[in-house]
């Protein structure tokens, strides 16, 4: 990870209007501010794609938290993203079922489309792929999931249509 | 048969608005309790019915809900969480009461707050359910409408708010402590118990945790009473249970019965037995971190106890079968990864044991393992046993490792003996 500046941490400006609207939402309805700190992470990623160190930095100022404890929480969670992600995240998942029903192949078909590996962003931005855990779909593993949809019973004829509705 | 929990739910239909619901006897439970029962008749009705925790510990509900301070001199607010976290690998059970029936969860969870007299109510759910998310939002707007959440329920006097909340992906959120710091905006580490969250929980004030599938039990025990509930099962275990099996079945998916059913009648006939081909060798009963049950416990009754004394767990009722054309070394891999990756890193056993378990074993399945190896895992089921970690995610990571090493104990030896895997994975 970069370094934090702390000259930064001054520098509330660093979020939006609208993102501060929304935290602002998620803070009355806790007993203090730090408490909103994974709600103004998650409005954060969700207008940027990810969270930057002057993310953290702008969230912590905002929150009254130092950067350290905010990127603690940020760096804690799968779906906080410290490092930028393509447009569209693709989660595979790796848990047990989809194992024993094979999201190997699926995976390696996916290298094989995309030329990427898990962690890896196309050079378009298009796509990141990522393992991730148990989707709970399991009595039709294979699963993976694109942004919000869930891809059930997935095989390898599956994928070039599922990924031309994304790019 | 009956079955309370999932008679109304379709699977591809949209689930029941508020008012479906409420023709269908939805919010009676609620009607009836609020103008006829004190909150600890509740208490008591729900103890007396039997009702075990669904979330994979198998407390009394009942009993959980009666150590909280009650009276005019107990702390508020109080909070009553439902815990829909679902991240236990091979997990799918809460899914389907959350996207088929939510307001059946949102009649629970009031049932309950009620019951603790909880000010605040708060959902917990994973971050992948977004269907299920999209539906909740919209019940609980309609539930504020009818007036069944917010001020003075039903002219009750009882008032409750209640807000979704979605985790961002851990398992140890689901971790009833856990759960509390990552509602609290804080990394999801386990607090030391006690004190205990009834006591002392979200923001250090009396709160339950139960489960999705324990809540949604709640307003049909209030309709047909204790007696009913425990003539639903065929076992000492009262209710139904939501079952699931997943794996190389013919028909793999998720059924309500009556809790006490056997592995083999899941199998067989709800999962239509084996696909063509394959063999059953070994089954999780309850999710990842069960201990393994094979074909000499197909007659085994699933349900706590009788799970239990096989030496396994029934868990979450999810069980994952593992054929014979699955490596048992790279299967226990895999459970390894996943609990390696997901261990909090809050205490030392748990946060360095985990990642080299799933060290050894990928190089066992990669054919470097020795026989020493096959020793130290060994060793590792008790250094990471119960006891000595802070929370029970190592300890039940540590359960399929054991099991596997008892059942499938050739398998480990021929790695090693062969220098590859004999399934050529
Ligand atoms: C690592 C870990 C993960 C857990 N995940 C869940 C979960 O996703 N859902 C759940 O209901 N319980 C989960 N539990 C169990 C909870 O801690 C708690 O026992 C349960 O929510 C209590 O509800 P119940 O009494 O209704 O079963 C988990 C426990 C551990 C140790
Ligand atoms: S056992 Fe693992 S998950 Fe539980 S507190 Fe220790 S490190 Fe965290
Ligand atoms: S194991 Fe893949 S969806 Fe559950």
């Amino acid at each position: 990870m970069q370094q934090i500046h702390t000259k930064e941490i001054t520098k509330p400006e660093y979020l939006t209007d609208l993102e501060r609207n929304e935290i602002d939402h998620e803070v009355a309805l806790v007993p203090h501010k730090s408490a909103a700190v994974i709600e103004a992470l998650k409005i954060v990623q969700h207008y940027r794609g990810w969270i930057s160190d002057d993310s953290v930095n702008a969230i912590a100022a905002y929150l009254q938290m130092s950067a350290a404890e905010v990127d603690s929480v940020a760096t804690f969670y799968n779906l906080i993203f410290r490092k930028p992600v393509g447009r569209h995240v693709i989660l595979v998942c790796d848990s047990i079922s989809c194992y024993v029903m094979k999201y190997g192949d699926i995976y390696k078909a996916l290298q094989e489309k995309l030329k990427i590996r898990f962690g890896e962003t196309t050079g378009d931005q298009c796509f990141t792929l990522l393992p991730n855990c148990c989707l709970g779909c399991c009595d039709h593993a294979p699963a993976l999931m694109i942004d919000n949809d869930l891809y059930k019973d997935v095989t390898i004829d599956m994928l070039d249509r599922i990924l031309t509705k994304y790019t | 048969m009956e079955r309370p929990l999932t008679q109304y739910i379709h699977p591809g239909c949209p689930p029941f608005d508020f008012k479906e619901y409420e023709m269908t006897g939805g919010y009676s439970a609620l009607q009836k309790a609020l103008k006829s029962m004190t909150p600890q008749e509740v208490q008591k009705l729900v103890q007396d019915s039997g009702l075990k925790g669904r979330g994979g510990a198998g407390f009394n509900t009942g009993m959980k809900w009666s150590f909280v301070p009650m009276g005019e001199d107990a702390p508020h607010p109080k909070y009553l969480i439902a815990n829909a976290d679902e991240m236990e690998p091979g997990t799918f059970k809460d899914r389907l009461l959350l996207e088929g029936n939510p307001h059946q969860l949102i009649e629970g969870m009031i049932l309950a707050a009620y019951a603790i007299q909880a000010d605040v109510s708060y959902i917990f759910l994973r971050w992948a359910y977004k269907k299920a998310a999209q539906l909740l939002r919209k019940s609980i707007q309609e539930a504020y409408a009818a007036g069944v959440l917010g001020k003075n329920i039903l002219g009750s006097g009882f008032s409750l708010e209640m807000h979704l909340h979605t985790g961002v992906g851990r398992y140890m959120c689901g971790e009833e402590t856990a759960l509390l710091n990552a509602l609290e905006g804080k990394r999801a580490t386990p607090r030391a118990k006690p004190p205990f969250p009834q006591i002392s929980g979200l923001y250090g004030k009396p709160t339950i945790v139960n489960n999705v599938e324990t809540l949604c039990c709640v307003p049909h025990i209030v309709n047909n009473g204790a007696e009913w509930f425990k003539g639903l099962s065929n076992s000492e275990d009262s209710g139904t249970k939501l079952y699931g099996v997943s794996g190389k079945v013919n028909n793999p998916g998720c059924w309500e019965l009556p809790i006490g059913v056997t592995m083999r009648e899941l199998i067989e006939e709800h999962a239509l037995g084996m696909k063509n081909g394959y063999q059953l060798k070994g089954v999780l009963p309850g999710g990842a971190s069960t201990d393994f049950l094979t074909t000499e416990h197909l007659d085994v009754k699933m349900d706590f106890a009788s799970v239990a004394a096989a030496g396994s767990r029934l868990g979450t009722g999810t069980m994952v079968v593992m054929d014979d054309a699955t490596c048992p070394v790279g299967f226990v891999h895999n459970l390894q990864h996943f609990f390696a990756q997901e261990s909090c890193g809050w205490c030392t056993p748990c946060r360095e044991g985990l990642p080299w378990v799933e060290k050894m074993l990928l190089s066992l399945e990669q054919g470097n393992g020795t026989n020493e190896e096959l020793e130290l895992l060994q060793l590792h089921t008790q250094l990471l046993g119960p006891g000595n970690t802070f929370c029970a995610l190592a300890p039940g990571a540590m359960e399929p490792l054991q099991s596997a090493l008892k059942y499938f104990k050739e398998d480990f030896e021929m790695h090693v003996a062969l220098h590859k895997c004999p399934y050529g994975e």
